[in-house]
């Protein structure tokens, strides 16, 4: 309850703070305060795909069916968040660049995160047995997660694009961010970070309650 | 009879043996891939017409092709043990690796036996000459190599699931991604007469992803078999 509460305060906090604050980038003016949260809500569709990565690891290892609950939990979180990065990126491209999508890399990749993602429930759905549902969407996990690096690292290292980079880059490499901005920014990120924590438990007990009123 | 040490080699090769006889019994899926590809080159050349294309587009549309004839046939593969039942057979008779290996060899050689037709087959149609064609081959190669090690594990998947045509297509697209995008470049490269040098960068995300893919799905496999 007290975290809950914190949590709420943090997110008021940080929300305010990135409307108040000076725009973080002159030239694109009050649009660039969408970094605030179009960032750390595509790092957090990560690092969700990340835990969904762990916990198929996991199950495979140990077979037991609670790992894979918290697979499908954090994918579910994680497209969540991929559609609300997506959605963010594409208002901030449209207000911009005049445009709502291009296919420039990281456009495309966190694209691929949701192809990804809806591969992934696609595959929950076609399967009826519990065991072989998890074992099987665990493997697609495991696969997809392996496939990603070179989405995001390597292809846009080896295809220096003809198309526009993203701001979000140019930003990043304004590393002499004033310190008003970069600590807004890592609130944000740790704020984002806390709410999927937050949602994660909540759905996790869901399922255990669920689970638990399914054997009665 | 002779007694015969039988490694893992021998026993991979037996099944891509036992594969290739059994496929050209019924030709199944030989049938439906290149039909399938035939078909798709076709109404490509049809619907373009005696329109000029850049090389960039050919190289889109070559792998576009390739990419759908794939997923029509490779999951016959596992598809048809499921459902002639012969799957626990298989599974009793031969170790997981031994099964890997000699389907993904059999997918490949059933991949590498439609591109030998559709290859040059889209060349005429296109009307395009290949102005690099070792970087166009080594391209073709890597990119069908990579292409099967990916697929394999998907194919086993999708063949204990429902939904198998469908399910095949949604879960190879972002997986192979990666793969499409460094061919795509790489024959387009190729096709504009640039130099081997210059499809190095393509050359080398084509070899890092084939021995990520197979090491990843070989690993994979025995969970996913066993099941």
């Amino acid at each position: 309850m007290f975290w809950k509460v914190v949590l709420l305060i943090w997110m008021s906090a940080v929300i305010a703070a990135a409307f108040l604050l000076p725009a973080p980038q002159s030239q694109l003016g009050p649009a660039s305060r969408i970094f605030f949260f179009h960032v750390p809500v595509a790092w957090v569709a990560v690092l969700a795909f990340l835990l969904s990565f762990v916990f198929s690891i996991m199950y495979l290892k140990t077979r037991k069916l609670d790992y894979d609950a918290k697979a499908s939990t954090s994918s579910r979180l994680g497209l969540l968040f991929v559609i609300l990065a997506t959605i963010s990126g594409s208002i901030f491209a449209k207000s911009t660049w005049g445009s709502f999508w291009n296919w420039d890399p990281r456009e495309t990749s966190i694209f691929i995160l949701l192809l990804i993602y809806g591969a992934y429930f696609a595959l929950r759905s076609a399967v009826e047995s519990r065991e072989r549902r998890a074992a099987l969407s665990s493997a697609y996990a495991i696969m997809a997660f392996v496939a990603v690096p070179f989405l995001v690292f390597v292809v846009p290292r080896v295809y220096l694009s003809l198309h526009p980079t993203t701001s979000v880059i140019d930003v990043r490499l304004q590393m002499q961010m004033p310190p008003a901005i970069l600590i807004t920014f890592l609130a944000s990120l740790l704020g984002f970070t806390f709410l999927f924590i937050w949602m994660f438990n909540l759905e996790r007990r869901i399922n255990i309650l669920a689970a638990r009123q399914k054997e009665v | 009879m002779q007694i015969r040490k039988f490694t893992w080699a021998t026993k991979s090769a037996w099944l891509l043996a036992k594969e290739l006889k059994s496929e050209f019994r019924t030709r199944y899926a030989l049938n439906a891939v290149f039909m399938f590809a035939l078909t798709t080159l076709a109404v490509t050349s049809f619907s373009i017409g005696a329109f000029a294309l850049t090389p960039r587009i050919v190289s889109s549309l070559l792998w576009l092709v390739i990419f759908f004839s794939s997923l029509s046939g490779l999951a016959q593969v596992f598809v048809k043990e499921e459902e002639a039942k012969t799957a626990s057979l298989l599974r009793l008779v031969a170790a997981p690796d031994t099964v890997f290996l000699g389907k993904l060899l059999f997918n490949l050689a059933l991949l590498l036996m439609l591109e030998l037709i559709v290859v040059p087959l889209f060349m005429v149609w296109m009307n395009v000459s290949i102005l690099n064609l070792g970087l166009f081959l080594s391209v073709l190669l890597l990119g069908t190599l990579g292409l099967v090690c990916a697929t394999t594990i998907l194919a086993v998947i999708v063949s204990k699931a429902r939904a198998k045509g469908s399910l095949f297509a949604v879960l190879s697209f972002p997986v192979l991604l990666p793969l499409l995008i460094a061919s795509i470049d790489g024959t387009r490269l190729s096709l504009e007469g640039q130099e081997f040098a210059a499809g190095w960068g393509d050359i080398r995300l084509l070899v890092s992803y084939l021995v990520v893919m197979f090491v990843a799905s070989f690993l994979l496999f025995d969970s996913v078999w066993s099941e």
